[in-house]
């Protein structure tokens, strides 16, 4: 028999979600990063396979769901699952899980240590109230951005400024061949040319250079605000460059105060909405306080991705 | 100098090629590779970098790179 007690707004907070049949429930669980051990992982599986319906689903944002839980069980898959490393993962106006590619350790395109900031944020700033609506931060650890970073509402890609030491250069022109986006061409003096305006940071010129001659100059992540998806996306805009790994959660938690404040009153609006209606400057003003360093100047307001039905009202 | 053709053969398997003929290679020796443009030859050279090999040079030659390594330790 159900109990009257509980509260189905706390239980989707707390990852407990509510499914289509009767007494049965969704376990969103915590996977910062999309990283876990095999040993939570077959902990994890024979807990579903005791509970569940015999899968899990792999949700969009790396978590493991549990399926069909019978919420007379919850107890028991909470105490099974172990809950000092279990930790069930939240819904509603909260920070959410961070997302995160491998990053850089076994991934020979990654800049940043992603998995590392991921667990930063997780521990620091997991389930911190909004006020408004919920918060998305996702990690890519290099500009391919497969986590496609800036459709969170604060959004980290990885990035490089190379340097040329001249003397180092043998003139072999692999730098000006890996440079896909055509920032590097080979100069009649048979160095490189680098045209700074076309770089996005993606540092190929620095793994392929065989002689070092490409140096890193600066390291860190570019960020982008106001991302998000669903029913009207926005793509959200570079703010920051070259934001020190060790300064991410204090960025984040800078972002989060403003949107706290600026979103008063607003009811449930995501940050990139609240960006349209104050406008770009405000929040860069707030940034550039206490990242003078790495703020821009100007950005762009979130990009309008008008791609939704019905067609005949655009 | 051996010359290794990994021309027409495509991403991942150049590389993995190109490991192969270095195992029957002497540490110190120079080698030479021909790529393809495009891909193999963003590709393959910064991966035999990250493998230990020490690039030399690389020169473009009626349409294809040859790309000049030294092999490093085994």
């Amino acid at each position: 028999m159900a109990d009257p007690k509980i509260d189905l707004k706390n239980l989707k907070a707390g990852g407990f979600i509510k499914e289509r049949g009767k007494d049965l429930f969704t376990v969103r669980l915590r996977v910062p990063g999309g990283r876990m051990s095999v040993e939570r992982l077959s902990r994890i599986a024979s807990v579903a396979q005791k509970y569940g319906k015999g899968f899990v689903h792999l949700s969009v944002r790396q978590s493991i769901e549990l399926i069909n839980i019978n919420f007379a069980d919850f107890d028991a898959v909470v105490a099974e699952l172990g809950e000092d490393q279990q930790k069930v993962a939240s819904c509603g106006a909260r920070v959410r899980v961070p997302t995160a590619c491998g990053g850089c350790e076994y991934n020979p395109n990654g800049l940043v240590d992603t998995q590392k900031s991921a667990l930063e944020v997780d521990e620091k700033l997991f389930g911190t109230v909004t006020g408004h609506h919920k918060f998305k931060v996702g990690f890519a650890g290099c500009p391919f951005d497969c986590p496609k970073s800036a459709t969170n509402d604060v959004g980290l890609q990885g990035a490089i400024w190379p340097t040329l030491d001249a003397e180092a250069c043998i003139s072999c022109g692999l730098c000006a061949k890996s440079c896909t986006e055509g920032a590097l061409s080979m100069g009649e003096d048979g160095k490189p040319v680098f045209d700074t305006d076309k770089c996005i940071y993606c540092g190929d010129c620095l793994k392929v250079c065989p002689t070092g001659a490409w140096k890193e100059e600066k390291r860190g992540y570019s960020v982008r605000i106001g991302g998000k998806w669903g029913r009207s996306p926005l793509v959200g805009t570079l703010y920051a460059t070259f934001l020190p790994e060790d300064r991410v959660v204090d960025f984040i938690s800078s972002v989060l105060a403003w949107y706290q404040e600026k979103a008063e009153g607003a009811g449930r609006v995501r940050i990139g909405d609240i960006i349209l209606r104050e406008g770009c400057a405000s929040l860069l003003d707030h940034l550039r306080k206490e990242f003078p360093d790495h703020v821009l100047d100007r950005t762009i307001l979130p990009q309008i991705i008008d791609t939704q039905l019905p067609l005949q009202k655009q | 100098m051996e010359t290794i053709d990994l021309r027409g053969v495509s991403c991942p398997t150049n590389f993995v090629k190109a490991k192969l003929a270095l195992e029957d290679i002497a540490t110190g020796a120079t080698v030479e590779f021909l790529l393809d443009d495009g891909e193999p030859v963003k590709n393959v050279p910064r991966s035999l970098k990250a493998d230990g090999h020490k690039l030399l040079g690389l020169k473009e030659t009626d349409g294809h790179y040859v790309l000049t390594l030294e092999k490093g330790e085994d």
